[in-house]
């Protein structure tokens, strides 16, 4: 193939044209990415957590220590993650009691009723992979990383409170400082450092546990293989990635 | 906490949504109405109506324009709506709002207006004087020919915009409807049942209101009211209300046959929380009521009778349809998403997202009204008849 003069300079030239707007558009993509260790390969991992309910003893240590490492208000309506805790009557099961005193930051108080089945459940941002909050951003200030957590970018958050509605679970809550829509974000800056979240970090049972569904040596395959695990609202097929182990079926 | 009772997500404690949400669906439905009372006569033919034609477009224009407001007054960040257009996530059901809004404002409503008065506007500007003519002239955007064939050629544009511009309205307000009837974490709204329910006491509501902006410029104006054009509003009110009714007793059958996992919480909020507003007020005083009210209008021969029975019809089928309003958008708030509790909306009042607010931005469309009606006469002919 022969390319003469005036075709080349052509192309040539639209070539550098092209070429910046594209290197600006590519800074403005790497701006809006989320923080992450220089190093670590978002595509290469695929978060998800395993919540053991027959370990959780109530304590509220995650729940402090999240408010703690993510500078969550500490109020009692703002919360990344809490804890629930559950009296089921086994004469009337489908009227469990539920309480979370301020989400649990502060444990729990008092003996349950007698002869009641009782359990504590630890919530957080399940981390959909179909994510309905995702879905319906109007702007797309919640997102999902390639590694599959479920972000939200306050610089672009409008506050229009459609993602806190939309999300089935209760995870999300509007940032009073900010104004703009806050929930779990795995501890991103930590993941993407090699370290733990910040609740499974503090757990004293070990009853949270952070796994790379896409690092075949992870112990989390082996776990999932092993234990018969739920997810929350399974009708909502939001493909939550935090699989509960031994959920009691009363749990909402 | 205070108002609360049984369990509720600690996220839960604070209601996201407030009167201002409530506002939208109500203004945005009213524009709907409105719109499709004036098509009737554009494309369907009904004379009956068409003392109200102008009257309609007019309130549409002053409740359309004062639509994005509430949204606006509800943002964390409204600086940043404009992103909305910028940078849409075609996932989102709300993130085609604005595209909706811009659609029926400048591509419908405005275009229809201004073809309907463009005679008007240029005989006005080559009558006045000063800034008057300035404005008229502005108006009339430089096409100031009235020849018998521009106005043939106005006339037949304008029946194709309102044409395009009938299932817009329908999009218009079924979308908001889809707005709330897509959000499957909820059970109170997760319905395919919210777009068409939301549309046609949309059509309710818009009609009901020219019927009582009618009334009230006939009796500001000092003047008779036709009331063959009234009957025959007042008819159309009441077969738009029955098909409501009746989609809205669908959904409620559905619900009690279905009770689904939900159901429980649902029909126990109903029957507390929810009672007055959605018992009393949204189906009693404001359905029921304005039904029987209407229905027996045929049997009455008195048309001062039938006037005032309209006119107080009317005011309980807003009352109404605005508590359906509430009752989707706060009661869909009210109980948690676990089942097991339920939350307390309190309305403050000069607060950002209070009911001063709200008030304000209730009695803004008719503050616009009165302008555009002093602007664009919706009755050329008799005044000019009354000046003469």
């Amino acid at each position: 193939m022969s390319i003469d003069r005036r075709s080349f300079l052509l192309e040539a030239s639209k070539l550098i044209v092209l070429t910046a707007p594209a290197a600006a558009a590519w800074d403005y993509v790497i701006a809006g990415a989320a923080e992450q260790a220089p190093d670590y390969d978002a595509s290469a991992h695929w978060w998800a957590m395993i919540i053991d309910v027959e370990k959780c003893i109530g304590c509220g240590r995650c729940v402090q220590a999240c408010k703690a490492e993510n500078g969550v208000p500490l109020e009692p309506q703002y919360f990344r993650t809490w804890v629930e805790r559950y009296e089921i009557d086994p004469d009337d099961p489908e009227h469990p009691h539920v309480e979370s005193p301020n989400g649990g930051y502060d444990g729990f108080p008092g003996p349950t009723k007698p002869g009641t089945k009782t359990f504590f459940v630890p919530k957080l941002c399940n981390q959909c992979a179909d994510s309905p909050c995702v879905q319906v951003c109007p702007v797309g200030a919640t997102f999902r990383t390639p590694d599959g957590v479920v972000l939200v970018d306050k610089e672009y958050c409008l506050g229009c409170r459609y993602c806190v509605q939309a999300c089935p679970y209760g995870c999300r809550y509007i940032d009073p400082r900010t104004h703009t829509a806050d929930k779990c974000t795995l501890c991103y800056h930590r993941i993407t450092k090699g370290l733990q979240t910040a609740c499974v970090e503090v757990c004293p049972t070990g009853a949270r546990y952070l796994g790379d569904l896409k690092d075949p040596r992870d112990p989390i395959h082996e776990f999932l293989r092993t234990h018969k695990v739920q997810v929350l609202k399974p009708q909502m097929a939001t493909h939550s990635k935090t699989f509960y182990n031994g959920l009691d079926g009363a749990v909402r | 906490m205070d108002g609360m009772q049984g369990f509720i997500y600690p996220n839960e404690a604070e209601l996201q949504w407030s009167i201002l949400i409530v506002l939208y669906p109500f203004i945005t439905g009213l524009v709907a109405g409105a719109f499709i009372l004036a098509s009737l006569e554009r494309v369907f033919n009904v004379q009956a109506v068409k003392p109200t034609y102008r009257l309609a477009l007019l309130t549409a224009l002053a409740f359309l324009i004062v639509a994005p407001l509430p949204l606006q007054l509800h943002l964390g960040h409204p600086e940043r709506s404009f992103e909305m257009y910028l940078t849409p996530h075609t996932t989102s059901a709300m993130a085609m709002f604005g595209f909706v809004y811009l659609w029926y404002l400048m591509a419908v409503l405005v275009v229809e207006i201004w073809l309907e008065y463009r005679q008007q506007i240029v005989t006005s500007w080559q009558r006045s004087s000063g800034l008057t003519r300035i404005a008229y002239g502005v108006l009339a955007l430089g096409s100031t020919d009235i020849s018998a064939d521009a106005l043939r050629v106005d006339d037949r544009v304008g029946r194709l915009v309102t044409i395009v511009g009938i299932p817009s309205a329908f999009l218009l307000h079924g979308y908001v409807g889809f707005i709330f009837g897509s959000v499957k974490a909820n059970p109170w709204w997760s319905t395919p049942m919210m777009p068409i329910v939301f549309l046609f006491s949309a059509i309710v509501s818009g009609v009901a209101l020219v019927m009582l902006m009618y009334q009230a410029m006939a009796w500001y104006r000092r003047v008779a009211v036709d009331m063959t054009c009234l009957d025959t509003i007042a008819r159309y009110l009441l077969y738009a209300f029955l098909i409501d009714l009746s989609l809205e007793l669908l959904d409620l059958a559905h619900r009690i046959y279905e009770a689904d996992e939900s159901f429980k919480t649902l029909d126990f909020m109903v029957h507390t929380r929810l009672f007055v507003s959605q018992i009393v007020v949204q189906i009693v005083l404001g359905t029921l009521v304005p039904i029987a009210l209407l229905a027996s209008m045929r049997w009455v021969s008195r048309a001062r009778v039938r006037q005032v029975v309209y006119a107080i019809a009317g005011m309980l089928t807003l009352v109404g349809i605005f508590a359906m309003r509430w009752n989707v958008v706060i009661g869909g708030q009210l109980f948690s998403k676990s089942f097991l509790g339920y939350t307390t909306y309190k309305l403050q009042f000069a607060t950002r997202e209070g009911l001063g607010v709200s008030i304000v931005l209730l009695l803004l469309p008719f503050l616009m009204l009165g302008g555009l009606v002093r602007l664009l006469p919706p009755w050329p002919h008799e005044d000019r008849a009354n000046a003469a």
